[in-house]
């Protein structure tokens, strides 16, 4: 048995972002991170790892620079890490994107009695789509939004959280959970574990290593090939100048209801 | 499993607009409604009709109520197999269904199940789909206005004799990257269908029609399935044993931040007041729900809900992009907070700088007040 974890580094969304005279991202000025739900996927293989045994693999697609993720992970626990990682595969849109990380997963190989794990959504573009399109190219079945995961012989009970409630939902493996934040806190790696994970195998896997597998196809990757593509991209405009009502006392209130009234809102 | 086999780059013979309709437990989602309306706006710009796909067990009665908010027709598949929402189940009708029809546009909300169902069809449909979005467009004339009056983008940068060149005829799918930072214009010109999940609360509900739910077309097309395709059991489905808060449907929504912090429970009652007095629901930033003070179904924001009320009441929240990603587009905010350099003020049409603890008990006082006035003439008059 193995668990193989599907994780991405992403910008920072939540500080400062700052876009280009172009309208595109300024990437370099934001600090990246692991995606949060893919660390609490990364923290449940580890946690079905101590409890049944077997061997935890994240896999990613990205540049060079994301080498440093997978360390952090290794640190964490993680047996082995695959780097995807090619200029072909830039701009991919998620079809493309869930093309190649399944034809990387398909390499790896999956048995009987393996789990797929991934984050629910990345923060860069809160799709939430690769994960469930990584399971439809692998052929496996597939429980999103898992928020508790338990494990008896080949069949694996998920608490998969709906917006009023839960479902409980069971499967046998092979199958593929994406995860939710709130399954559990991810640990933080131990001295052990960050003086261990340079000696942890990394491998890289390029176009040229994947061209050959039965799930790339070569005109629906990178930025060309994606059926998706961006027409066009903007900023909101701010809105109109608002007022700033002075005083903050019982005469400012009266104001407030006055201009609420006056323009039927109250 | 059997191959599917689709062949989908010959756009031409793609025809339709289609709404997957969600329903629990036999009653349809507002979302559904929602989609059904903006679907119609399509087709109509398509000049195509707009149906509906409602797969459950006994849910055709439903059929009406999608006709009435503008559906043309509605495939029904029903089997106790549908019972419960599975993936295997509803991906496999909806794609069969798509490879028999050859619809042009298929709509999913986005909701945790249209999220869970949408991807999964778009890849074995190989075709593409766009997140979450917030608005779409065929019509190149109408998107071209949708860019003058909510982007920063001046004639050039709009380019409108390109669009009309390059996507005259695609669906032109508008939603929020980066936390609501950029906004992005996808389309999906080399595959049919082009498909989407609609983000719940954005589109606006049409007016129902009684005639149009009395002349919905049913249709029960043929389909295959068997228990063998569905690998996941559905063990249980449980309900939040509390009422949901209903942000979406609310007028006015009082949502307060981590500025209640100092006294949580003083600070949750006056929102609340607040929003009794205006007959409005109590919201959140992330902030109050990841500190327990509210659950989260009171979350407005981009991980929260996507509300436009009439009125929204800040207090003390700071208005981080991801929470204005969920509010920014009500009709009127007021802010109150602390800190007059605090980025809510930038959106708010009315802005207190000063102490929510001090300010909240006058509003409340005065809006009573203001109500009670306004609740006296109005019977003199009667
Ligand atoms: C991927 C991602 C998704 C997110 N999604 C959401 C989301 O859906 N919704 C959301 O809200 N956030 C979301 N966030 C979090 C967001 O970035 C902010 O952290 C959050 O909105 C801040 O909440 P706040 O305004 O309550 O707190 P703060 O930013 O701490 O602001 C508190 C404000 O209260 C004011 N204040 C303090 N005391 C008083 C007082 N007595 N009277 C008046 N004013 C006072 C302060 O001046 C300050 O401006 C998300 C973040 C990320 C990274
Ligand atoms: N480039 C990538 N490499 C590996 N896994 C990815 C990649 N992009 C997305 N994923 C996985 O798919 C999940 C959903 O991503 P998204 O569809 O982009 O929101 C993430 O949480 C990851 O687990």
């Amino acid at each position: 048995m193995k668990i193989i974890v599907c994780v991405k580094q992403v910008p920072d969304t939540s500080g400062k972002v700052s876009v280009k005279e172009d309208g595109t991202l300024d990437r370099a000025s934001m600090p990246v991170i692991t995606n949060h739900d893919d660390k609490s996927a990364a923290e449940a293989a580890l946690r079905l790892k101590e409890k049944y045994g077997c061997r935890v693999i994240a896999v990613t697609m990205g540049p060079a620079a994301a080498e440093s993720m997978l360390r952090d992970l290794l640190a964490m626990g993680v047996d082995e890490a695959y780097l995807v990682s090619d200029r072909a595969f830039g701009g991919s849109d998620t079809f493309a994107t869930s093309q190649i990380v399944a034809a990387a997963v398909h390499r790896i190989g999956i048995e009987p009695g393996d789990i797929v794990l991934c984050g629910r959504q990345a923060i860069d573009g809160d799709t939430a789509q690769v994960g469930p399109q990584i399971a439809e190219k692998l052929h496996l079945p597939q429980i999103t939004y898992a928020g508790a995961i338990d494990m008896d012989g080949d069949t694996v009970t998920v608490r998969r959280m709906l917006e009023d409630g839960y479902m409980t939902i069971r499967a046998k493996t092979p199958c593929l959970i994406t995860c939710i934040k709130e399954l559990n806190p991810p640990r933080y790696p131990s001295v052990m574990g960050i003086m261990d994970c340079m000696q942890k195998p990394i491998t890289v896997l390029t176009y040229e290593d994947l061209k050959d597998e039965p799930l790339i196809e070569a005109d629906t990757i990178g930025l060309k090939g994606s059926p998706t593509n961006i027409a066009k991209s903007f900023t909101p405009p701010l809105k109109g100048e608002g007022v700033m009502l002075e005083g903050a006392d019982k005469n400012t209130v009266a104001d407030l209801v006055a201009r609420l009234g006056a323009k039927h809102i109250l | 499993m059997s191959e599917f086999i689709f062949e989908n780059t010959n756009t031409a013979d793609f025809h339709g607009v289609w709404v997957y309709c969600e329903q629990r437990k036999g009653a349809l989602m507002s979302t559904d409604l929602e989609l059904i309306s903006e679907g119609r706006k399509l087709a109509d710009e398509l000049h195509t009709e707009l149906c509906g796909v409602l797969l459950g067990d006994g849910v055709a009665s439903l059929a009406s109520e999608l006709g009435g908010y503008g559906a043309d027709k509605v495939y029904v598949c029903e089997s106790p197999l549908l019972h419960d929402y599975t993936t295997d189940a509803h991906a496999k009708l909806v794609c069969d269904l798509v490879a028999q029809y050859k619809p042009e546009v298929v709509l999913f909300g986005a909701t945790n199940i249209g999220r869970d169902l949408a991807p999964r069809c778009a890849a074995r449909l190989h075709t593409g789909l766009c997140a979450d979005c917030t608005h779409l467009d065929v019509d190149v004339d109408t998107y071209v206005d949708f860019l003058r009056t909510n982007s920063t983008l001046d004639d050039k940068g709009i380019g409108a004799e390109t669009l009309h060149k390059k996507f005259e005829t695609d669906l032109k799918m508008t939603r929020p990257a980066f936390g609501g930072h950029l906004m992005a214009t996808i389309v999906c010109p080399r595959f049919r269908p082009a498909m989407a999940t609609v983000r719940p609360g954005v589109m606006t509900r049409a007016p129902f029609d009684e005639a149009k739910a009395a002349a919905v077309e049913v249709v029960r097309p043929a389909f295959a399935l068997s228990e063998a395709d569905i690998r996941t059991e559905v063990v249980e489905v449980v309900k939040a044993a509390k009422e949901m808060v209903d942000l979406l449907g609310a007028d006015v929504i009082v949502s307060v931040g981590r500025g209640i912090g100092s006294d949580v429970e003083r600070g949750i009652a006056l929102g609340q007041e607040l929003a009794d007095v205006l007959g409005g629901v109590l919201g959140g930033s992330r902030v109050a729900i990841d500190s327990g003070w509210l659950s989260a179904d009171h979350q407005v924001g981009q991980t929260g809900k996507t509300v436009h009320p009439k009125l929204y009441i800040a207090l003390g929240i700071s208005g981080a992009i991801q929470h204005k990603a969920g509010m920014q587009d009500s009709d009127c905010i007021i802010a109150v907070n602390k800190n007059p350099a605090a980025p809510i003020f930038e959106i708010a049409d009315y802005g207190i700088t000063g102490d929510l603890f001090k300010v909240a008990p006058m509003m409340i006082e005065q809006f009573r007040a203001h109500k009670d006035a306004k609740a006296s003439t109005a019977r003199t008059f009667s």
